[in-house]
């Protein structure tokens, strides 16, 4: 390895968002037509690792970073994209950032058209210059062709399937002459199998011409195939960088969710005798972003049942397509009663309850009180809390008992508040999410869904969180089914834990399993597929 | 130390009240104390004062469960009011006078009131965010559709159809000897030579607001106003936004019906034809300036604008004019009301979502 074959080497990064450590002395070194595969977990610093490398405004907004970069041997740092283009950074985002009422070519060639002048540029400036249109033409087409792919130059962007989308994206990349470091983003996360397969042969070529590519992705195949390094990254530290050759995916997958196992407390097992309270057949759900395709599973009686998965996989659409909040199908049965799809109301009139992850959007009045909050759902559902007037012509809200209810859970659950007539919006995430767990618990529910319920609070609040879930559990011997995307929080409370891959339950695993087996299902390689 | 905690309090005290409420009621005290000046007499203008709330309170009290809906401000009233008038013409039409006359009129408006109200309801439902510029445009729809009708539907009654045709409805219609004042004259109390307290007309706005209240206290005015703080919140709870609404609008409606009866009684007229179109203006205007934003309003927001919008109203045209020896009045009302709807529209992001 000589000095100058080194094109990028970061040199001990650290990043903070307000005080919550996200990367910690990050450092690795990218070669001149190397790949390097970067991998981990949603949270593991991918993202914001790119976000530096590329100058985000968002980065310097939070207060910077601290570390270097190093490119061709030069310290770098870039106050905003821009800069990065110009050194030759090109990045390809998880967001389409193209515009949909422009062709291919416009896009490709987008702030960098090839410009004739004219009469008017003499007069009025290079603002009035007209477009080489054929010349563009050509350079869309040869840039799209280095990929290995056919586009219409003439297509509207909008009119694309989102793999030739993709594909233009990255021909914008390419096509700028000094390109040297090409970041890709979980690029075939929107591709079928045979996209993703023309597209990783075209990352090879552009490797072969000296391009250095940085592939973020959660398929371990496909990193395993083309990468020539792999950096895995965990809760904000490399914990391993080698040689793609010479691992095997499931090394990576336990790499990438292994953590101390000192740390982990596999649930204890109980044994839940085997009653089905609730069943799941062939359910599908239009939840943007988290589609669910085809997914069925049983919860035994009285268990926390876990649902794990990278983000997008579709976890988080079984419990807000259950409960009626998107469009959806299938069927789904409480103790073996059909529950009707798409139907809020007679689900939680069945005996269901739900706390959102959406704990703002969804799970709270943020401007109203905290009695109104824990109360409206049990007022709604069940008619509790109203007072009949006048011999029972009428009923309104009983405010007393109102207020009595949410006092209980203020002191259950230790909400920190000044009184139970504060606003939730000027709670703590950790004391609102508490709300929304009083408001389910209101209702006295047969089963509880939980979805991702210590997502945005500090540590503390989520060992409460989750031990208020268990205490629940054993207490009342209410049916619990948890979605989360932490793994750990799953693995410390649940008596099951399935694994949702691409809308459908990869496989369904003990608390106590192999952690290489849930990173295998995460990363779509279960043995059933 | 003390003087510091008071005057912050003092501070806390005038923010909760706004500063718009404060400058406008400071304005009013300003017009009363200047009115025995220039020659306008007080008591008679707190008499009128009072006549005017008991008048225009229950239109503005209408506006309340639309805006804890979300639908916001209800530029729609001439739907309601429509149908108030349908209620006080057939009353006429059918001879019907004194207080039997007045009660009718209100039972007849109400079929009229819910079927437009859930009509309208459903409209609104289909254009959520924008519902307040389609209320203005249904209700300058429904004021010249029935504008039209107004001529071709079959009244008969010597007192309604103009003279010389004997069809069509006149553009006033004179309640003399129907109801003319029957409210503002039921246990009126005079006190002096000018001053007379509108008991009757004051005690229905009682009424009708504690009506008001008790509804927004039930379950489905809970629901109505869960569905006004966050309609997805509302919905994962088991409540249907679009219901929810349609209600809200329905109540809206009859509410402006029945204002409009009572308007009626105490001007002393019916008024046709484009006259609806002038109501819902100032009743926005006064909710506004009594301090409710587009999706939080109370039954005190009403009181209070009411009661200050319809001040200005009196008072400015006496002595402004007085002073100035202009006609300003009118200048000063749009004024104040316009500039009060602007103000509220650009605070409407003071709802956290």
């Amino acid at each position: 390895m000589t000095k100058a074959k080194t094109l990028l080497r970061l040199e001990g990064i650290s990043k903070d968002f307000y005080g919550t450590s996200v990367l910690k002395d990050v450092s690795f070194t990218l070669e001149k037509g190397q790949i390097l595969g970067l991998v981990g977990e949603n949270g593991a610093g991918k993202t914001t690792l790119m976000r530096i490398l590329f100058g985000m405004p968002v980065i310097a907004e939070t207060g910077g970073y601290s570390g270097r970069i190093l490119l061709d041997g030069d310290v770098v740092q870039f106050s905003n994209p821009f800069d990065a283009l110009d050194m030759g950074i090109g990045m390809v985002h998880q967001e389409f950032s193209l515009i949909p009422g422009f062709t291919t070519t416009e896009n490709i060639m987008l702030n960098r058209e090839i410009k004739r002048p004219g009469i008017a540029v003499e007069l009025f400036g290079e603002r009035l210059s007209v477009l080489e249109r054929a010349t563009m033409r050509m350079r869309s087409e040869k840039a799209v062709q280095r990929l290995g792919v056919r586009i219409d130059p003439d297509m509207l962007i909008s009119e694309m399937p989102v793999g030739h989308k993709q594909f233009t994206e990255i021909a914008r990349e390419i096509d700028r002459e000094n390109v040297r470091i090409l970041v890709l983003d979980e690029p075939t996360a929107v591709l079928t199998e045979t996209e993703a397969d023309i597209l990783l042969a075209a990352l090879k070529k552009l490797a072969a011409e000296g391009i250095s590519i940085i592939f973020i992705s959660h398929r371990l195949h496909e990193v395993m195939q083309i990468c020539d390094r792999i950096v895995t990254l965990r809760d904000g530290t490399v914990v391993k960088d080698v040689e793609a050759a010479g691992h095997t995916v499931r090394d990576i997958a336990s790499w990438m969710v292994g953590r101390d196992m000192g740390a982990v407390h596999a649930a204890q097992r109980r044994t839940v005798a085997d009653i089905e309270a609730f069943r799941v057949e062939h359910l599908w759900v239009d939840m943007p972003g988290e589609t669910v395709k085809d997914v069925s599973f049983s919860v035994r009686d009285g268990e926390i049942f876990g649902i794990g998965g990278l983000a997008g996989q579709g976890k988080l659409g079984i419990p807000n397509g259950i409960m009626g909040l998107f469009p959806s199908g299938g069927h789904a049965l409480l103790h073996g009663k059909e529950l009707p799809m798409g139907d809020p109301k007679s689900v939680l009139d069945a005996g269901m309850a739900f706390v959102s992850e959406d704990r703002r959007g969804v799970g709270l009045l943020l401007d109203e009180s905290l009695d109104w909050n824990i109360a409206f759902t049990a007022m709604q559902v069940k008619g509790q809390f109203l007072k009949p007037v006048l011999g029972g012509l009428f009923s309104l809200r009983d405010e007393k008992a109102m207020r009595s209810l949410a006092e209980e859970y203020i002191r259950k659950l230790e909400i920190k508040c000044t009184s139970c007539k504060q606003p939730a919006k000027e709670l703590s995430g950790g004391n609102q999410q508490k709300v929304c767990l009083s408001k389910a618990f209101a209702l006295t529910p047969k089963l509880l869904f939980v979805s991702e319920p210590t997502r945005g609070i500090d540590v503390g609040a989520k060992k409460l969180v989750l031990d208020t879930l268990r205490g629940y559990n054993q207490d009342f011997g209410t049916t619990i089914v948890m979605v989360s995307s932490e793994l750990e929080e799953l693995r410390s409370i649940c008596d099951r834990v399935a694994i949702v891959d691409e809308g459908r339950i990869a496989g369904i695993l003990d608390p106590d399993a192999d952690l290489a087996e849930f990173g295998l299902l995460m990363a779509g390689q279960g043995g059933s597929r | 130390m003390t003087d510091e905690s008071l005057k912050g309090r003092f501070i806390e005290a005038v923010r909760d009240f706004g500063w718009p409420r404060i400058i406008i009621f400071i304005f009013v005290v300003l017009l009363f104390v200047a009115a025995p000046f220039v020659g306008v007499s007080v008591s008679a203008s707190i008499s009128d004062v009072l006549n005017r709330f008991g008048q225009n309170a229950i239109m503005v009290l209408a506006l309340v469960p639309m805006m804890q809906a979300g639908a916001g401000l209800n530029f729609g009233l001439p739907v309601g009011i429509i149908a108030g008038l349908l209620g006080a013409t057939l009353a006429v039409q059918f001879g019907l006078a004194g207080w039997f006359g007045f009660i009718a009129s209100v039972a007849l408006c109400l079929p009229f009131a819910i079927g437009f109200g859930w009509l309208y309801g459903r409209l609104l439902n289909k254009v959520k965010g924008e519902e307040m510029t389609i209320a203005m445009y249904v209700g300058f729809a429904v004021v010249t559709f029935m504008s039209i009708l107004w001529i071709i539907l079959p009244y008969t009654s010597p007192n309604m159809v103009w003279g010389y045709a004997g069809t069509g409805l006149r553009t006033t219609i004179t309640l003399d000897g129907y109801w003319t004042r029957i409210l503002n004259d039921f246990l009126a109390v005079r006190i002096g030579q000018f001053f007379i307290f509108p008991t009757g007309v004051l005690l229905f706005y009682a009424l009708a607001a504690l009506v008001m209240y008790l509804f927004m206290r039930s379950r489905t005015g809970t629901a109505i106003t869960a569905v006004g703080s966050n309609p997805d919140f509302a919905r994962a709870g088991g409540v249907s936004s679009d219901r929810m609404r349609t209600i809200s609008v329905v109540v809206s409606t009859i509410y402006g019906a029945v204002g409009i009866l009572v308007y009626q009684q105490s001007f002393g007229f019916i008024q046709m034809y484009n006259a609806p179109l002038y109501m819902a203006m100032p009743a926005v205007a006064a909710i506004l300036l009594g301090g409710a934003s587009v999706n939080k309003a109370s039954l005190v927001n009403v009181m209070v604008g009411t009661f200050l919008f319809q001040s200005i109203l009196t008072m400015t045209p006496s002595v402004i004019n007085s002073v100035l020896q202009t006609d300003m009045s009118e200048v000063i009302r749009i004024l104040v009301s316009n500039g009060m709807i602007i103000y509220a529209l650009t605070r409407k992001t003071k709802v956290t979502k």
